[in-house]
């Protein structure tokens, strides 16, 4: 019991992140139908940023608070993703958007590799140790269940966010805006919504986000490297689709999905399938959920409903 | 006129008698000599360099001639297609032999080159298992193979740790699946059993899920076969599930990066291996190591004993078979039994180090002590 309860744990907190970083990709896809694979090394640029900002911290105030460290590294990384988000789409997809759907695209893979290369060209090839500011010691809440501070972090924060971004979405004037733009941009214009502006300021949440995750991701793990956003932005992509692309419920329904059948398919997929398969195939499962998700319901767990789309 | 006829027949004959008194016999050294692990490549040079100088203060003679060794000491930069390179410049420059190259990632390449040229090569560090099984005739290393590594690993494992049941982890790369097959071989062969049997990738940072399934098998020894940017943060994770088993790993893993990676979490309960003895060990190491730093005012790294046995190896076979031709004494290489710097060097019938040895290292006080 207490290994399924950990398991449990286990892809909670991974689809927590997952689902953080699924929305930025929602939130785009819903307002331009771009799947913006840059996305993922936004994370990346977020964690990378923080741990330069931590140890700039480290050699001028080295007696400052862990806390206090955490937040001012994190002040650094969200404005700097913000101000990435931002570049990326007035500099490469903003040009694109009449164009067919391929070439931004390919755009996007370009972006991505590009952000991969200038990181590996700043911050070299070698993994970083990154601080593990949030005590990483674990607490049994219960009997052979291991949960560390920095795992309920990460879920909680998590869950604040996406909270906090729904009633964004629905319950403000810029929301609205947002809502509006994504159903029919030329109309929205047409109603006075600065539509350029709504959809810089979506890439912009979104890099907000990926910026929260990264650190999120690599206080957990405790170390950096320029290519770490990678698997987790393919996941986070999954994810999103498999919640139903566009729809911002459905990337936290995924996120989290996603997390647990990882999770349970490498801890059970031996014992399922009588050892036929092993956890090698710890993906492929996830992958499998995901075409069979697809084919009984092509618009993902929660459909891509239209009108609420942003 | 007929006595300059005279001589100049004998001027002739006394020069052709001078230089049929000394032969120059080039062998070719390669590892990177530039790069992040170029002091390694370096070193082996100088290994090489040193068995070379040897050899000429004792003054050799082969087929009736005098022989004067001149080692080409060339740069791979760790490089697999500058390897081949290098390789096809040694060929052309006409070596007898080449001690190299350092990684086996250029070795492998560079050896099809030198099969074709039909010059022997010996490499005093690769230790893909790859290197001598592609079927070549002249192939052959000074250094323990992964193969051997595993077997090694899986005797400690049941040996001296004691382990009745192990979990055993790799990352699906040709290294650490390999190393981990064979890790899996021996520990069976020694009686313990493998409660669990796990997959990760080499670009994988998060074990949980799989850890968490180990904990519940409880097993004695976990072993994971891969690199130490997955076994750094996997000893965290560990750590985080509240799981304290010993943790062993192979070469991969036996960095100092390991120990930077894995940050509070690592303790005297991770092990590692590495092919090769550590200096002190070796039958004539500490021999080595003072006519070393005498002869280059360094001190020795990891290979060049293994360098210097591989460069003894080829002069003492070229002696045995009288020529430095490679189709001729390439069968007397075969039969190499000596014993070397690093201990007796004989090899198998594919070109492996006979009894290859491998050192077991224990996390202590901040670094890797050998065991």
């Amino acid at each position: 019991m207490e290994i399924f309860l950990q398991q449990l744990v286990n892809g909670l907190v991974v689809g927590s992140v997952y689902a953080l970083v699924a929305l930025g990709y929602t939130m785009v896809y819903g307002i331009l139908g771009l799947i913006n694979f840059a996305h993922g090394d936004l994370v990346m640029v977020g964690a990378l940023t923080a741990l330069q900002t931590m140890m700039f911290l480290m050699g001028v105030a080295p007696g400052m608070s862990p806390v206090a460290m955490l937040t001012l590294s994190l002040l650094v990384a969200i404005p700097v993703c913000m101000l990435l988000g931002f570049t990326m789409e007035r500099l490469a997809y903003r040009r694109l958007r009449n164009a067919p759907r391929l070439a931004p695209l390919i755009t996007a893979i370009g972006v991505s590799f590009l952000l991969q290369t200038l990181a590996m060209i700043i911050w070299g090839r070698n993994y970083h140790t990154f601080p593990q500011l949030i005590s990483t010691t674990p607490v049994q809440p219960i009997e052979g269940v291991f949960v560390t501070p920095i795992q309920i972090t990460i879920v909680i924060a998590s869950a604040i966010i996406m909270a906090a971004l729904i009633l964004l979405v629905t319950k403000t004037k810029l929301g609205r805006a947002m809502r509006a733009t994504a159903e029919n941009h030329r109309v929205a214009a047409l109603m006075g919504v600065d539509t350029n502006m709504i959809i810089a300021l979506t890439f912009v949440i979104g890099a907000a986000l990926a910026a929260i995750a990264g650190v999120m991701y690599a206080s957990n793990y405790g170390i950096a490297h320029y290519g770490m956003g990678f698997m987790p932005g393919l996941k986070a992509f999954t994810a999103a689709v498999l919640g139903g692309i566009g729809n911002l419920g459905g990337a936290m329904l995924g996120g989290v999905v996603l997390g647990l059948v990882e999770s349970f398919g490498a801890g059970y997929i031996e014992q399922m399938t009588f050892g036929f398969l092993n956890s090698s195939y710890q993906d492929i499962f996830a992958f499998i959920i995901l075409g069979l998700v697809l084919i009984f319901k092509p618009t993902g767990l929660l459909g891509e409903r239209v009108s609420d789309r942003a | 006129m007929k006595k300059t006829v005279v001589a100049l027949a004998i001027m002739g004959f006394g020069l052709s008698a001078a230089q049929a008194q000394e032969m120059v016999v080039k062998l070719g050294s390669v590892a990177p000599l530039t790069g992040t692990i170029s002091h390694l490549g370096k070193d082996n040079e100088n290994g090489a360099k040193l068995a070379v100088e040897d050899a000429n203060a004792k003054g050799i003679t082969i087929g009736g001639k005098k022989v004067k060794f001149e080692l080409m000491g060339e740069d791979d930069q760790a490089d697999p297609r500058t390897g081949t390179t290098v390789a096809q410049r040694l060929v052309d420059a006409s070596v007898k032999g080449v001690i190299g190259h350092l990684n086996s990632g250029t070795t492998i390449p560079a050896s099809r080159i030198y099969n074709q040229a039909g010059v022997p090569m010996i490499s005093p560090s690769a230790t893909n298992p790859t290197l001598t099984r592609q079927g070549y005739k002249g192939v052959f290393r000074t250094i323990a193979n992964d193969v051997q590594q595993g077997g090694v690993l899986g005797k400690f494992i049941a040996g001296p740790l004691a382990a009745k049941t192990v979990a055993i982890i790799d990352d699906r790369t040709s290294y650490g699946q390999g190393l981990a097959d064979e890790t899996e071989k021996a520990v069976k062969a020694a009686g313990g059993k493998i409660v669990a049997r796990e997959f990760t990738n080499d670009k994988a940072t998060d074990f949980n899920a799989i850890l968490t399934k180990i904990r519940g098998a409880k097993p004695d020894v976990i072993f994971f076969g891969g690199m130490d940017a997955q076994a750094g943060p996997m000893l965290r994770q560990l750590k985080q599930l509240g799981v304290d088993t010993k943790f062993v790993t192979g070469d991969g893993g036996c960095s100092p990066e390991m120990i930077k990676l894995a940050g509070e979490a690592i303790g005297e309960n991770a092990y590692c291996s590495m092919a090769g003895l550590p200096l002190e060990k070796m039958p004539g190491g500490t021999e080595f190591r003072n006519r070393y730093k005498a002869r280059f005012n360094m001190d020795v790294q990891i290979y060049s004993p293994y360098a210097y046995d591989a460069a003894m190896a080829m002069i003492k076979a070229m002696q045995a078979a009288n020529s430095v031709e490679p189709a001729k004494y390439l069968p007397e290489l075969k039969k190499s039994n000596f014993q070397g710097v690093t201990g007796t060097v004989a090899f198998d019938d594919i070109g492996d180090i006979k009894d290859g040895a491998v050192t077991m290292y224990q996390f202590k006080g901040g670094s890797w002590a050998a065991m």
